[in-house]
């Protein structure tokens, strides 16, 4: 092999077990930082829902209530943008006239494209206020059930995991529909016209081709979207509004901080090791949250595209 | 014979085919308008999110004074001033991030395509690839906190951002010239090799130009996602209001690490100078990133290879 050859190939393969190790270095760097404040918390990790990181000398830090607001605003987020996506994907395969579908898949990426922060910001300031007569009025009929009940950032209705559910939700959007479409498209052409030929309606083609076809996909980019709305931090950061007081109690009209939030609303508190330890047993938390989610999500995914 | 052919040659006549039944044609229409729905659904805070942005930003942008002063200067509740100090700063921590994680992401990308081709190492690569496109950009923020700030002892700079910005850029760079290398014909591999020009010489002179268009279009469309980015930001560099060139020391503002601090700092009443600076800089962010695009489209129809 010629010299420039060797090196060339060496390079090369070297960069691609960097990728590869740097997952790795990600989880370590976090743990050999998370050990320190861990050993220095007074009060279970797992179990506590309490949050005092400001004084290092008597750390007390709790993760519950952080983990039971990311998940349960990433499915509010989920439970919204699901069957949106799927419309939207549907429409961009099925629906959308031929010349129009390119144009308008790219409409739904701009969507994408929209720094996050734009979107927490439209999301407190704008679509908040007009959210909240919904809001109220949800919570003043169907108050009864636990998800609808009053939440703790009552009477205000800006800060709440329901809105930043619907924000989040949108930003969903461009990623569910994308690999969705993606799937959809590759649906047998003899599937089709096997269901046309029998004399199908449109919509029963999709329900007995497409659908069957695209379900993996679009569970697996279902779940890619959970990944995302996990990690989500600045949008999430700017609406949620974090109570004193009583803790998150299972309402969408409940305020809070998701793991995310929670470090980028007190990164004034990294000016010192230990505090920035508790931030980053956190973050070591979130961070095997959605290894797991999105290796869920790509072995879904990866099956698909082997048959 | 010729009585059971007459029979069989016969048209098709109306009872040959069914009506379609009410119920499945209800059934049809309806998914056609939820379906329909659901798009304009997807438009519509798009669309009204842009309106914010343009009717709240447009207040302060026509201005030479937001493009060319900071905000040292002025009060925070007074009118005046401009946003030069975020700009140059998003501006040279995207950069950097991109100095170094184009070539990276280059290089995995030829690794997977001609040297990986499906072997072991190159599935694993995969796999973490997409992996790493799912760490969320405040676990990139704090891996880069732990190994530059509190392991090398050095200090929060706009350069530590655009390391945690690296990681975040590198998963896009992979992928988009991974898909690009992928649909170079082995026709122009081969004929190159017939030639006897070695395989590195083949990949940097013949794959690569081939590719070109494609990847520095996805190259532009990563920059652009990393410029938004307000997470690592937070917990990597302070915000400075003034005009600050160094990447390397101090405090450095960046686009989005000046709304979120307005927004933090300054009152968010409709028509306060906090209101106005916020969604000034927000439409400035889109600009500069509508800009990127409009460039990476330009270059990449002039690098394409010509068709004939």
């Amino acid at each position: 092999m010629r010299p420039g050859d060797r090196i060339f190939k060496n390079l090369s393969t070297g960069a691609g077990i960097f990728v590869v190790t740097l997952i790795a270095l990600i989880g370590i760097f976090l743990l050999v930082q998370a050990i320190p404040a861990l050993g220095a918390n007074g009060v279970n990790f797992l179990t506590s829902r309490i949050w005092e990181t400001s004084d290092p000398a008597h750390l007390r830090f709790g993760i519950l209530d952080l983990l039971l607001v990311t998940i349960y605003t990433s499915l509010v987020a989920l439970v919204i943008a699901m069957p949106i996506s799927l419309g939207i994907a549907l429409f961009l395969t099925n629906y959308a006239p031929r010349r129009l579908a390119r144009p308008f898949a790219y409409i739904v990426d701009l969507l994408a494209a929209v720094p996050s922060i734009i979107f927490g910001l439209w999301g407190i300031l704008v679509l908040a206020p007009q959210l909240a007569p919904v809001s109220q009025w949800l919570n003043s009929t169907l108050g009864f059930i636990p998800i609808f009940s009053t939440g703790n950032v009552f009477p205000n209705y800006a800060g709440t995991i329901f809105t930043a559910g619907v924000v989040l939700a949108v930003m969903l959007l461009p990623i569910i529909t994308s690999l969705s479409r993606e799937v959809f498209e590759r649906t047998p052409t003899a599937h089709i016209e096997g269901a046309l030929a029998l004399g199908a309606t449109r919509w029963e083609v999709i329900r007995t081709t497409v659908l069957p076809f695209g379900k993996a996909g679009y569970v697996g980019a279902s779940m890619l979207g959970l990944g995302r709305a996990l990690g989500e931090t600045i949008a999430l950061a700017v609406i949620l509004y974090i109570p004193r007081g009583r803790t998150f109690d299972w309402s969408v009209f409940d305020g809070g901080a998701t793991f995310a939030s929670q470090i980028a609303a007190n990164y004034a508190e990294f000016n010192n090791p230990t505090s920035a330890g508790a931030y980053i047993a956190a973050g070591l938390v979130l961070f095997v949250l959605t290894f797991a989610v999105n290796f869920a999500a790509r072995s879904i995914i990866g099956e698909r595209k082997a048959d | 014979m010729t009585s059971t052919l007459s029979e069989t040659d016969r048209l098709a006549s109306e009872p040959a085919f069914q009506q379609v039944s009410t119920r499945r044609k209800a059934k049809n229409a309806l998914a056609t308008v939820l379906v329909w729905l659901s798009f304009l659904v997807a438009v519509a805070p798009l669309v009204w999110v842009l309106y914010t942005v343009i009717v709240n930003g447009i207040k302060r942008i026509p201005f030479t004074n937001w493009w060319t002063q900071d905000f040292g200067s002025v009060l925070s509740d007074e009118v005046g001033g401009g946003v030069m100090h975020a700009i140059i700063g998003t501006l040279e921590q995207c950069l950097m991030c991109a100095v170094i994680a184009v070539p990276l992401g280059l290089l995995v990308a030829i690794y997977l395509v001609e040297y990986g081709r499906n072997g072991r190492l190159a599935k694993i690569t995969t796999f973490m690839v997409d992996i790493l496109s799912g760490v969320p950009s405040i676990v990139a923020a704090l891996f880069i906190y732990a190994l530059w700030i509190t392991t090398l002892g050095l200090p929060r700079s706009g350069f530590a951002v655009s390391l945690a910005l690296v990681l975040l850029m590198i998963p896009v760079v992979v992928r988009s010239a991974e898909e690009m290398l992928r649909i170079v014909p082995d026709d122009l591999r081969e004929a190159s090799y017939a030639l006897g020009v070695p395989k590195w010489k083949t990949i940097m002179k013949i794959v690569l130009p081939t590719a070109l268009s494609g990847i520095i279009s996805g190259v532009m469309m990563a920059l652009a996602r990393v410029m938004g980015e307000t997470a690592p930001l937070l917990v990597l560099v302070g915000y400075s209001a003034y005009v600050n060139w160094d990447l390397f020391n101090n405090n450095q503002a960046s686009l989005p690490l000046l709304m979120n601090t307005e927004r933090a700092t300054n009152s968010m009443e409709p028509g306060s100078v906090g209101f106005d600076r916020i969604w000034g800089a927000a439409l400035t962010l889109v600009i500069i990133i509508a800009l990127i695009n409009l460039i990476a489209t330009v270059v990449s129809r002039l690098v394409a290879p010509k068709k004939k």
